[in-house]
């Protein structure tokens, strides 16, 4: 290799590589989801993803989700407070946990806890020739591995968000009745008025973008890992931080999407 | 006679990267027979079952099976022609998430439309032909040693009856009982089923035991091929030290190199 002291090729070579990335797993992404059309279906693969996915990414999800709740109520509280506006911390606190917080940090637990996993996985499978001994076995391996992950992520995550939505709210609530002492009667009927259909079903709609974001990177990372042992911790590392990055960038973009007017 | 191989393969390339691997691969063999291929490590004997396989793609040359040429059929014909061929991986590539039993009649299950309880009996007594016992079936593959690993690999090759076996190195790993019972175990497939079997193997006595016929890859060719019964009395220099094992000779030249 040619070191390459022209900063400006530095430049056109990395864009260049950001393409072809793109690129490539934008036909992985196609090809995964072509599957769903074409039987043999993997029923069995479908539940066992979904269960990796959604049964057990929820402690983690719960969890946080009625931490935020908690801590939105308390920093509202400070900052409204002063301007005699405690009612709106029922609004801001549903607002910005169905539109943002609840399916962003929902898919940055599950990126960090299934992402991981799925290029863990599949990597192993790639370096140990699995990946090729299922299709010497008439199995085609993105049916059989990457078209049942993405399906299940695509419908887990936001039945996590819809569950981390309500917890989420429900740590306010705690928080406003027993240490602000709101009445909680109020503050109830406070959210439920605020809050709309649009609100939720945007948030689950993202959700939905973000599990399959998740699956796609855990998948097309290990899929195509090669080097041992490293070579999957590197898939691993790579499926994480490239899958947190696109939740967020696309976050702005769907967020664009459905409320600047 | 290579008007009726099962397997014929004409200038057969590929490199990684720079590096070439295999340099013009000529190979024949024939309906019903087995065929050795030796040669040192990394010289490309894996590589070479995988383009045939289709796992990796050649850079040029043809691959016919039974006088089609697989590379240039479209992919879900020749995904048909290659279903045909049943493999043993190198390491064994077991499915760790899946039970020993499950392993080896994955592509029973995958292919035929056979019920679970069908197929496991089937593997059950595919992994007997193999020397391992029903308690073996529901094991997971973590759980066996390396030869035992083998073993079920070689089981879930053959369980189909694939009218082509390939086998990356079957004994290795094994002792040398075992290593002749699985010797014994692809001839009788050979034989008996009429498959016809490419079989790499380091083990002379070995390729004795299984091989019809015999060739060496050397830096890319097939340096020599011929009856597997010769392969000690080759008269080839290259195929000579290999089988001896001498420290001495072209293939030395090339490791000071
Ligand atoms: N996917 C790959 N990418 C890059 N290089 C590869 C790849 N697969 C194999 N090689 C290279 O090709 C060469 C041949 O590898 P191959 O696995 O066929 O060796 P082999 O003859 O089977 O050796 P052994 O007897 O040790 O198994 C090696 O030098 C290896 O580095
Ligand atoms: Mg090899």
């Amino acid at each position: 290799m040619r070191p390459r002291a022209n900063p400006l090729a530095a430049l056109g070579a990395a864009a260049i590589a950001v393409c072809r990335a793109t690129g490539r797993i934008t036909l992985f992404a196609i090809e995964g989801i072509s599957h769903l059309a074409r039987p043999p279906f993997y029923g069995r693969l479908l539940l066992r993803a979904l269960l990796d996915i959604g049964y057990y990414s929820l402690p983690v999800v719960a969890l946080t989700a009625v931490f935020t709740g908690m801590v939105l109520a308390l920093q509202s509280a400070i900052g409204l407070s002063r301007f005699n506006a405690e009612s709106a911390i029922a609004n801001l606190v549903v607002l910005s946990l169905t539109r943002e917080l609840g399916p962003v940090l929902a898919g940055l637990m599950v990126a960090g806890r299934v992402g991981a996993a799925m290029a863990a996985e599949l990597g192993t499978m790639r370096v140990t020739d699995q990946i090729d001994a299922l299709s010497t076995l008439s199995t085609n391996p993105m049916k059989y591995l990457v078209t049942p992950r993405l399906a299940a992520a695509v419908i887990a995550l936001p039945l996590l968000v819809v569950i981390a939505d309500i917890l989420g709210v429900l740590g306010g609530f705690v928080i406003a009745s027993v240490k602000l002492g709101f009445n909680p009667h109020v503050y109830l009927a406070n959210t439920l008025n605020f809050v709309q259909a649009g609100d939720v079903v945007s948030g689950l709609v993202k959700a939905a973008v973000f599990g399959f974001l998740v699956a796609l990177m855990g998948c097309y990372q290990g899929y195509n890992s090669k080097g041992g042992a490293e070579g999957v911790g590197a898939a691993t590392t790579n499926a994480v931080v490239s899958a947190s990055v696109l939740i967020l960038a696309f976050d702005y973009v769907l967020t664009e999407l459905f409320f600047a007017r | 006679m290579s008007a009726e191989a099962k397997i014929r393969i004409r200038g057969l390339c590929k490199a990684f990267g720079n590096k070439v691997v295999l340099d013009g691969i000529d190979l024949d063999v024939a309906p019903g027979t087995s065929m050795v291929v030796i040669g040192g490590s990394g010289t490309g004997k894996s590589v070479l079952l995988k383009c045939v396989l289709g796992l990796l793609e050649p850079d040029a040359g043809s691959i016919e099976i039974d006088g089609r040429d697989v590379l240039a059929l479209d992919r879900r014909e020749a995904e048909a022609v290659r279903a045909r061929i049943g493999m043993l991986f190198q390491n064994g590539a077991l499915f760790d998430s899946l039970p020993v039993w499950e392993n080896v009649a994955f592509g029973l299950l995958a292919r035929k439309h056979v019920s679970r309880r069908e197929a496991r009996a089937r593997a059950e007594e595919v992994l007997a032909q193999v020397g391992l016992g029903a308690e073996v079936a529901s094991l997971w593959p973590a759980e066996l040693s390396g030869g035992m690993q083998k073993r079920v690999g070689l089981a879930r090759a053959i369980a189909a009856q694939p009218d082509i076996l390939f086998f990356d190195e079957p004994t290795t790993g094994l002792d040398p009982i075992m290593g002749a019972v699985i010797d014994g175990l692809i001839v009788d497939c050979v034989k008996r089923l009429g498959s016809t079997a490419v079989a790499i193997t380091h083990d002379m006595a070995s390729a004795r035991r299984i091989g019809d016929r015999a060739a060496m890859l050397f830096q890319g060719h097939l340096v020599w091929e011929g009856p597997a019964a010769g392969l000690l009395e080759s008269g080839n220099a290259v195929v000579d030290q290999f089988t001896h094992g001498r420290r001495e000779g072209p293939i030395q030249m090339e490791l000071r190199r």
